[in-house]
C-alpha cells in the first residue's frame, strides 16, 4: 500500500499516479482507477507514453558522453578524502533495468490502453447504488469503493478463489485524492472531524484486501489539507510505504539558489518491511525531483558548487544532512541519477 | 511468570521485538495467543522461519492460536450474516456502535483456557499492535479495559505473560494514543523502548533500545533499572551493543 502525500497543487503527485498506472498497462496488469475529481476515462487518456529502449538509451548516452570527456582521472590533491567515495554514475543503463521509462510529453496510444482490462470507479456515477456490506460506521463513499474493489478482486480471481484460472495477473489499484471533501470526508475541513475514523477504517480494510490478493495500490491524499495530524500518524502506521511530495511552486524555496535545478523534494517517510526483519534502507534520504520536458526524474539532492563570493550560504541549516552529499568532482558531475522506477 | 511487558517504539519500527518474542515463547514451549492486527500470517511465518520457528506447525499442534486481524476484518465486513450466535467475530466492535472490546477479550480467554492448554508451559498473549485498535474506532478507555481484563485473566489467574506493542512519539499529536501508552507504561513490569537515534538516520546503527525494569512496582522506594543499548537489524537476527561501540565505528 503506497501512500502518497500530494504536493500543494497536485501537479506532481498526479504525475506519479499516472506513472504507476502506465507501468501497469505496459506490464499487462489489470487496472482499477478510482477518483472523485477527474473521471477515470480522462485520467487514462493522459498517461505518458512508454519510451522504447533505444530512444531513451540514446538520449542518456548523449549526456553521458558529454560528461565522460571531462572525466577526472587525476587524483585529487586537496579534497583527497573524497577520492575513495564512489563516483556518481550518470547513465542508468549500467544498472539492471527495473521497470520502464516514460515520455511525459507524449500521450499513451489508445491501442495500448485497450490491450488491458481496466475498471473505473467514478464516485459521482456510483452514488445511486447502495452497498451490500456492513458499513461499520464508515463514510458511504469509502464503503462503496471497498465494495466495488472487493467485487472486482473476487470476480477477477486475484485472491486465488478461482483455481481454474491458470494465468495469474496483478491488479494495480490507483485511488486519487482520498480524504478530500469530494469523497464526503470532512477531515480536510476541520480539526475535529465528525468521523475521524472513516479513513483509517477504510485503509485497514483495503490493507486486508491487498494482503489477500495479488494487487498493489497507490493512494494520493491531499495531506497538506488535513488539519488533524493524529490521523496522518495513524495512516502512516497503516500503510506500507509513505512518500511525500513537496513542490517548490509558490514557496520561498522556489527562488533559493540551492534548489534551482529541482522542482521539489521527495520525502520518504516509510518504506515497506514485508516478510523480513529488515527493510532495504538506501544510503541517502534526501531526494529531489525535477520535471524536464520529457522526463520526470527523482535524484539525490545535490548542492550545486558554491561559486558565490560570500563565505556561507543562506539558509544552509534548512538542508538537513545534505552536507554528506557533496560529491567528489562535483563540478562536472551534477547529474547523479538514482532513478526510482515504477 | 505473570509479567506484563510493553514494547514501545518511537520514530522507528519495533516489530523486530514482536518477532523475537513470538519465536522465543514458541521455542520455550508456551501456549501463545497472537493477536496480529497489522500484518498477514505469511509475513510472520516467513520471518519466524528465518528465526528458526515454524508457525504453521505450531498452529497445527495447537501451540499457537493466531488471530489474523486483517482477515477477520474482511470476513466481518464482506461476509454474509452466517455467524453462529455463540461465536461472534473477535473484531465485533467494528460493526457495532458499542465500542467495547469484549468479543476480543473472550477470544483471548477462550483460546488460552482451552482444555489442551495443560500440555504447554504457561500461556502467553502477544498483541501487534495496540495502536491499530484506536485507528479502527475503539475508544482509549475500551482499549485500556481490554488490556486490564487480559492482565487479570492471563497474568493473575493463569500465571502467564502478556506482551503488547504500541507506537508512540514525544511530539505526537495523537492524544488518544499517548493516553493509552502512558497508562500502559505505568502498569508494565518491563518496558522495551526502541527509538530511532536522536542524531538522525544511520546505516549501521538502526536505533537504540531502552530496557526499563520496573522495580519500583514491586518495592516502594526503589528506582527503576534502566539500560540502554544500540542495535542493528540484520536478515536473521539483531545485534545489540553498548552505545558508541558499533562495529562500524571500532
Amino acid at each position: 500500500l503506497v501512500f502518497t502525500e500530494e504536493d500543494k497543487y497536485g501537479l506532481y503527485s498526479n504525475l506519479l499516479f499516472k506513472y504507476f498506472l502506465a507501468e501497469g498497462i505496459v506490464c499487462g496488469h489489470e487496472l482499477f482507477v478510482a477518483s472523485a475529481k477527474d473521471h477515470p476515462d480522462n485520467i487514462l487518456k493522459e498517461l505518458p507514453a512508454p519510451l522504447l529502449d533505444d530512444t531513451y538509451g540514446k538520449e542518456l548516452g548523449d549526456e553521458a558522453a558529454a560528461v565522460k570527456s571531462e572525466d577526472l582521472q587525476d587524483s585529487m590533491k586537496i579534497a583527497w578524502r573524497y577520492q575513495n567515495l564512489p563516483k556518481m554514475e550518470a547513465s542508468p543503463t549500467s544498472y539492471t533495468k527495473f521497470g520502464h521509462y516514460y515520455d511525459v510529453s507524449k500521450k499513451m496510444s489508445p491501442e495500448l490502453i485497450q490491450s488491458i482490462k481496466w475498471h473505473s470507479f467514478y464516485l459521482h456515477e456510483e452514488l445511486s447504488s447502495q452497498p451490500e456490506m456492513k458499513t461499520c460506521n464508515m463514510n458511504g463513499a469509502y464503503a462503496r469503493l471497498l465494495q466495488s474493489l472487493q467485487r472486482i478482486i473476487a470476480q477477477g480471481g486475484f485472491d486465488g478463489s478461482d483455481p481454474q484460472k491458470k494465468q495469474k495477473n496483478v491488479l494495480r489499484i490507483g485511488i486519487q485524492g482520498l480524504g478530500s471533501l469530494l469523497w464526503g470526508d470532512d477531515i480536510c475541513c476541520s480539526d475535529t472531524p465528525e468521523d475521524g475514523h472513516s479513513l483509517t477504517k477504510f485503509l485497514y480494510v483495503l490493507r486486508g484486501l491487498l494482503r489477500k490478493s495479488l494487487s498493489a495500490c497507490i493512494i494520493t491524499v491531499p495531506a497538506h489539507l488535513i488539519q488533524n495530524k493524529a490521523i496522518m500518524e495513524r495512516v502512516t502506521n497503516l500503510s506500507d510505504m509513505v512518500v511525500g511530495l513537496e513542490s517548490f511552486i509558490g514557496s520561498e524555496r522556489e527562488t533559493n539558489p540551492l534548489y534551482k535545478d529541482y522542482h521539489g523534494l521527495v520525502h520518504v517517510h516509510q518504506i515497506p518491511r514485508l516478510n523480513s526483519l529488515i527493510c532495504d534502507v538506501s544510503d541517502t534520504k534526501d531526494l529531489a525531483f525535477r520535471l524536464k520536458r520529457k522526463l520526470f526524474t527523482i535524484e539525490r539532492l545535490h548542492l550545486p558548487p558554491d561559486l558565490s563570493d560570500t563565505v556561507s550560504r543562506a539558509s544552509k541549516q534548512d538542508l538537513a544532512g545534505s552536507a554528506k552529499l557533496l560529491s567528489s568532482g562535483c563540478g562536472a558531475m551534477a547529474i547523479g541519477k538514482k532513478h526510482l522506477d515504477f | 511468570q505473570g509479567k506484563f511487558t510493553l514494547l514501545r517504539d518511537t520514530r522507528t519500527d519495533g516489530s523486530f521485538l514482536v518477532h523475537h518474542f513470538l519465536s522465543f515463547y514458541l521455542r520455550a514451549g508456551c501456549k501463545v495467543c497472537f493477536v496480529a492486527l497489522l500484518q498477514s500470517f505469511s509475513h510472520y511465518n516467513i520471518v519466524a522461519q528465518k528465526l528458526g520457528v515454524n508457525l504453521t506447525a505450531a498452529k497445527e499442534r495447537g501451540q499457537l492460536v493466531f488471530l489474523e486481524g486483517l482477515k477477520s476484518c474482511l470476513d466481518l465486513v464482506f461476509g454474509e450474516d452466517e455467524e453462529q450466535p455463540g461465536q461472534p467475530s473477535p473484531l465485533q466492535f467494528l460493526s457495532e456502535s458499542t465500542s467495547d472490546l469484549r468479543a476480543l477479550f473472550d477470544f483471548v480467554r477462550v483460546s488460552l483456557t482451552a482444555p489442551d492448554s495443560d500440555a504447554w508451559k504457561g500461556p502467553v498473549l502477544l498483541v501487534d499492535d495496540l495502536s491499530v485498535l484506536l485507528s479502527l474506532g475503539a475508544a482509549p478507555v475500551a482499549v485500556l479495559d481490554f488490556i486490564h481484563y487480559c492482565r487479570v485473566c492471563v497474568c493473575s489467574q493463569l500465571q502467564g505473560n502478556v506482551v503488547v506493542l504500541v507506537h508512540s512519539s514525544e511530539d505526537s499529536e495523537d492524544e488518544e494514543n499517548e493516553l493509552v501508552v502512558n497508562s500502559l507504561c505505568h502498569h508494565s513490569d518491563l518496558i522495551l523502548w526502541a527509538e530511532g537515534l536522536a542524531t538522525g538516520f544511520c546505516k549501521d546503527v538502526h536505533g537504540q533500545i531502552k530496557i526499563i525494569q520496573r522495580v519500583s512496582l514491586q518495592q516502594a522506594g526503589e528506582q527503576d533499572l534502566v539500560q540502554i543499548y544500540q542495535y542493528k537489524i540484520q536478515d536473521r537476527n539483531v545485534t545489540f551493543f553498548a552505545r558508541g561501540l558499533s562495529a562500524a565505528v571500532l
